[in-house]
């Protein structure tokens, strides 16, 4: 809402600088957007006529003229070449600072001085369409009465500020500028000074010839139906006044009567419709729902198919407008109209918004009566309407206002306890207080007993029903600011994190200590983004959930998987010449409950990984790729120190995305909970990947279950640990997990650590064999191994390999 | 004989000022004092000597012996000295070539500042609550008295996935989640971070971004509680100079409801760029808990009230790092994530 302060002032006694006003207004809870000076740049702009002119002695295309700003003449030196003596143009005096970003000061051009300049339309940002053609180059020539040294803002009228309100929803009364006068005097404890007919009653009109029949079939939709008869119809131009208000407000002028109806909707809040009475069937106006399959060419030439949802205004046969949205074309006022029916009505909001959203169309009238309109005013609007008819000569209303008004809505009242107030808001004030902050907002306030205020609320505050909405207008009118800061007093409570949460963060350090950078991807995601995977249509990720109503294609579904947007994430780093990475994301994956979507999706919490490229060399170390072990020891890592017991890795070569010799399953208690490997050579094309990468994924809620294994402490050995390597050849195909396994087991508990610390193939070692060493490190707790207890043991760990995978000893 | 010790004690001391190194004083130990050393070859002479001169010799041996030994272990000292203070002086090393390389990943700005705003509330006593980021209708608008069709529901325009499953807009469901779990203990004292997602995109609005939702519902919570609690939120987070100054807004779910403004961390409410001029900064939205939404999440309204507050990850990480572009946040360059 636009409300022009001069506007304003006629309906407030109101007098602070318009800054001061906004702030006022926003801190009570009416938010002012935007102060605009509209005369900005127009400052030392001045209306002036030239009195005399001659050609510049030194240059062809120069004029010096001689021009009175209503002070002393002033002479300037101008290059246009459409002026005459006795025009009045604007003048822009010295110190004007124009819109264009000019300064004027005084100058001399090729030798003559020049105080001021004449302006043109664009010189002081104009609208072109406001003004005749011939004036729109060169100076710009005003009408021949306007008045000389008059400043030129003032002049256009435009000498003004315009308030721009950021209404809340609940705040639509304020769309009016009555509504907004009344507002500004509950807040500045200004004077009120209303016309009569913002409250008034039904006009008292001649009877006209032609009678309107009204009738509403949905009073559930349309609470209130006003419509009143204006005959002898003159469609013409407004005036002036009513066109700067209304341009101020941020609309055009049309004629005379569309302008009526748009400037009582700026005062009172009030959309109105105007329908050519003579196109009426039956001279009748029916509210009623649309049949299905009914159309409608709206005022703006579309055709609409209806259905029963949606309320029209209709005569006695079709549908003649979108109630409350927009006018259809064949009743629409045109030069030729003669009567005009002229509508004033209460829709229910929540019906209009969805026609118009179900429509897509949208209007100043729709966006009104979503927000709610004020039922009880209606007459008083006709009543307006009426007077600005016969003031500015556009036709002739007559009586009586046809009026159907099937279910009155009781008035609000409200029992305000004031003890709440004080509870609520934290205050301590006294009952006078209370009803000194609550008066101005003009409503009558009665005690009914000691700490009970009863409100008796005017119905063009819709928003008041509640004790609490009360609460609220005695806080913002108070002021927040004269609320002071305490604690809440209750109970004691503990703030802690609870174990998965704990887990998830600890997470979060873990792989950031690993070398890993956190990233935040969108959780939607595009049909295209796992076919660059390769995956098949039967894949379990390809279940994603759609959107009803997606920004673009690639954010139209729900992420099923964190690789898509990690593999994402890389490439767009590798376009930028990021080509080194070690990247993680933490977050939820989306899946359907069920194929009809009537229940709450499943939300699966994942950790997801990827590296490529390299470590850098530096002085003291060498470059060094990234690779599967490098990732796999990030999750050992992860797993050790979330306390994850029973995690291990299996050979999966059945992930389509994944190289099939270089990926493992991640078991989590048994069951697989994610992998970790190489992408496919496939995919690393289809991201245009410079080289390997390695990802990995894993599923939160298991990870979790088995974490937070409790640290236990077992007593350090008091006897002596010895150590004995042992290096064996084995097939190349046996996993060297196997052969870790059997050593533990072949060793039992006096073998306290075997630690793998080479493995070679090439050749030393005979084809089809590699060559595996342990650490294995000896001891008890109960004695010191003697040499011959070890190496029985280390014996039997030797002879338990060669029969269980023929390794052969090295030496 | 007696000169001879004389001599050859002048002359192993003569020798022994001329030795660098530990084995040649070692050497020149054995040639003196060894076994079959100068001085052992003399006294092996002793036989031919007079029983009266034989003690007077004898002590004098001892004591050149004895001085001898004396001088041995003083200059092997000094040389054990001097070796160390070498090798100290060969071992020196650059102390100011770079350290060994520890590859460390960075944390995401988003994630590091939900982390410190987390640990604030902890330590007022608050949980972390989590809700479904896809909600029904219900949860994301119905209980939190938005019904449908209502023009509140312009204020964020929504994803859905079907009529009554949508990508919840806002955190605020998770009020109405904790209540109902909670339901009849007292008090709620919760926060609830996470993703929300509306239909916005464009350089100050992103399709997806992060709130951090609280709810405090007790017996008689008041407003000026809510002041208390976001003034020491603003003063941990943006620093112990902040003020804080609630504006009147507009929830469906609070009343009154106020949007927070903290005094500006770069200028201290003097007016700058980043303030635009105004020395205050727009941080959060909050309000009273509507009696509606508290009715909804099964509490009595006339027994217990509550306030409500949410506020933008983004925001909030974007004042605090001076971040100028929401985008970066989402562009996940690794340039960009170094730096946190």
């Amino acid at each position: 809402m636009r409300v022009g302060y001069k506007w304003l002032k006629e309906l407030v006694d109101v007098n602070l600088e318009p800054q001061v006003l906004a702030d006022k207004m926003t801190m009570a809870g009416i938010a002012v957007e935007t102060v605009e000076n509209l005369a900005q740049g127009l400052d030392r702009v001045v209306v002036g006529e030239i009195t005399a002119m001659e050609k510049h002695p030194n240059a062809d295309k120069l004029w010096i003229c001689q021009v009175n700003t209503g002070s002393e003449p002033r002479q300037i030196v101008t290059g246009a070449q459409n002026l005459k003596t006795g025009d009045k143009v604007p003048v822009a005096l010295d110190g004007a600072n124009l819109p264009n970003g000019v300064s004027i000061k005084p100058a001399k051009l090729r030798g003559v001085s020049s105080n001021g300049m004449l302006c043109s339309i664009s010189e002081l940002n104009l609208d072109p369409a406001d003004w005749p053609e011939e004036s729109r180059e060169g100076i710009l020539i005003l009408q021949p009465d306007a008045p000389v040294g008059q400043d030129f803002a003032v002049y256009l009228g435009i000498d003004d500020y315009v308030l721009e309100l950021e209404l809340y929803p609940n705040r639509a009364d304020c769309l009016g500028m009555i509504n907004v006068a009344r507002e500004v005097a509950a807040i500045t404890g200004a004077q009120l000074k209303l016309p009569p007919w913002a409250d008034g009653a039904e006009p008292e009109l001649p009877a006209g010839e032609k009678q309107v029949k009204v009738s509403i079939e949905d009073p559930e939709l349309c609470r209130r139906y006003t419509g009143m008869l204006i005959e002898d119809v003159r469609i013409g131009d407004s005036p002036a006044w009513m066109k700067q208000r209304l341009a101020a407000a941020g609309m055009r002028s049309i004629n005379n009567l569309v302008d009526i109806t748009n400037y009582v909707m700026l005062e009172m809040g009030q959309p109105l419709h105007a329908f050519d009475f003579d196109t009426l069937g039956g001279g009748e106006i029916i509210v009623r729902r649309a049949n299905a399959g009914e159309k409608l060419v709206t005022l703006d030439k579309a055709e609409r198919s209806l259905d029963e949802s949606m309320l029209v205004i209709a005569d006695s046969q079709v549908p003649v407008g979108l109630a409350g949205v927009m006018g259809g074309l064949d009743s629409e006022v045109i030069d030729k109209t003669r009567t005009i029916m002229l509508e004033a009505a209460h829709f229910a909001g929540a019906n209009i918004r969805r026609t118009s959203r179900s429509l897509g169309l949208r209007s100043e009238a729709s966006l009104r009566f979503e927000k709610g309109v004020n039922a009880a005013n209606l007459l008083a609007v006709q009543g307006r309407v009426a007077e600005l008819v016969l003031q500015l000569g556009a036709g002739r209303p007559v009586g009586p206002v046809v009026d159907s008004y099937p279910v009155q809505v009781p008035p609000v009242s409200i029992s305000l306890n004031t003890a709440r107030v004080n509870e609520v808001l934290g205050l301590n004030l006294e009952d006078a207080q209370i009803e000194s902050i609550l008066a101005p907002l003009g409503f009558k306030l009665e005690w009914t007993e000691k700490g009970r205020l009863q409100v008796h609320v005017l119905p063009y505050r819709a928003d008041l029903n509640l004790e609490v909405d009360l609460i609220e207008e005695v806080a913002r009118l108070h002021g927040f600011d004269k609320i002071g800061t305490t604690l809440p007093s209750g109970n004691t409570t503990l703030g802690k994190r609870s174990e998965e949460q704990k887990l998830k963060l600890r997470a979060r350090h873990l792989l950031a200590n690993c070398g890993f950078s956190e990233v935040i991807n969108f959780s939607f995601t595009g049909p295209r983004a796992l076919d660059r995977l390769g995956l098949p249509p039967e894949h379990p990720w390809r279940q994603e959930i759609k959107l009803m109503n997606p920004l673009r294609d690639e954010l139209s579904l729900m992420r099923t998987s964190l690789i898509p947007g990690l593999l994402e994430t890389a490439a767009r780093n590798v376009s930028r010449r990021n080509v080194d990475l070690a990247l993680f994301e933490l977050g939820y994956v989306f899946f359907p409950a069920d194929k009809e979507m009537k229940s709450l999706p499943e939300e699966a919490y994942k950790l997801a990984g990827l590296a490529m490229g390299v470590i850098p060399k530096a002085w003291n170390h060498p470059q060094t790729e990234m690779d599967f072990y490098f990732v796999k020891g990030a999750l050992e890592n992860l797993f050790g120190e979330l306390g994850a017991d029973n995690c291990s890795f299996a050979a999966a070569e059945d992930i389509p995305f994944m190289h099939p010799g270089r990926t493992a399953a991640v078991m989590v208690r048994g069951k697989k909970a994610g992998f970790v490997g190489e992408i496919h050579p496939d995919v690393q094309e289809s991201y245009e990947l410079p080289g390997k990468a390695y990802i990995f994924e894993l599923d939160g809620s298991q990870l979790f279950e088995a974490s937070g294994a409790r640290a236990e402490f077992a007593p350090i050995p008091r006897f002596p640990a010895v150590t004995r390597d042992m290096a064996l050849l084995v097939d190349a195909e046996i996993p060297v997990e196997k052969v870790y396994r059997s050593i533990r087991r072949a060793g039992g508990n006096l073998l306290r650590e075997v630690r793998l610390f080479d493995i070679y193939q090439g050749a030393q070692v005979p084809a089809g064999k590699k060559s595996v060493a342990f650490s294995l490190v000896y001891q008890s707790g109960e004695k010191t191994l003697t040499d011959e207890e070890i190496s029985a043991l280390h014996n039997k760990i030797k002879k338990t390999l060669d029969q269980e995978f023929g390794a052969e000893l090295r030496q | 004989m007696e000169q001879q010790l004389k001599s050859l004690r002048q002359e192993a001391e003569a020798t022994m000022a001329q030795v660098a190194d530990l084995e040649s004083l070692n050497e020149l130990r054995v040639k003196y004092l060894g076994k079959k050393g100068v001085l052992t070859g003399i006294l092996r002479n002793m036989g031919g000597l007079s029983p009266e001169e034989r003690p007077k010799i004898g002590m004098l041996a001892n004591q050149v012996r004895d001085a001898l030994e004396g001088l041995f272990s003083g200059k092997e000292a000094e040389l054990k000295q001097k070796a160390k203070a070498d090798r100290l002086g060969r071992e020196k090393i650059d102390v100011t070539l770079p350290g060994r390389l520890f590859l460390q990943g960075h944390r995401h700005p988003l994630s590091l500042v939900q982390e410190e705003i987390e640990e604030i509330f902890l330590g007022m006593g608050f949980q972390i609550a989590e809700g479904p980021e896809i909600e029904s209708d219900y949860y994301n608008f119905e209980a939190l008295n938005i019904p449908k069709d209502h023009p509140a529901r312009d204020m964020q325009d929504s994803f859905y996935v079907t009529e009554e499953i949508l990508l919840r807009t806002h955190t605020s469901p998770v009020q109405i989640r904790t209540m109902e779990k909670l339901f009849p203990s007292l008090p709620v004292k919760v926060i609830c971070p996470g993703r929300v997602f509306r239909k916005d995109d464009d350089a100050t609005h992103s399709p997806m971004f992060n709130q951090v939702e609280g709810l405090v519902v007790d017996k008689g919570i008041s407003l000026a509680d809510l002041k208390g609690i976001l003034l020491e939120f603003a003063r941990q987070m943006f620093g112990p100079e902040r003020q804080i100054r609630l504006r009147p807004s507009f929830f469906p779910f609070t009343e009154p409801s106020a949007e927070v403004d903290v005094s500006c961390m770069l200028c201290g409410g003097e007016g700058c760029r980043i303030c635009k001029g105004s020395g205050w900064i727009e941080i959060l939205g909050s309000g009273m808990v509507h009696p509606h939404v508290l009715k909804m999440g099964g509490y009595n309204q006339d027994e217990v009230t509550g306030f409500a507050f949410g506020m933008g990850i983004e925001r909030i990480a974007m004042l605090k790092y001076g971040i100028d572009d929401m985008r970066y946040l989402y562009d996940n360059d690794l340039r960009f994530l170094r730096q946190f």
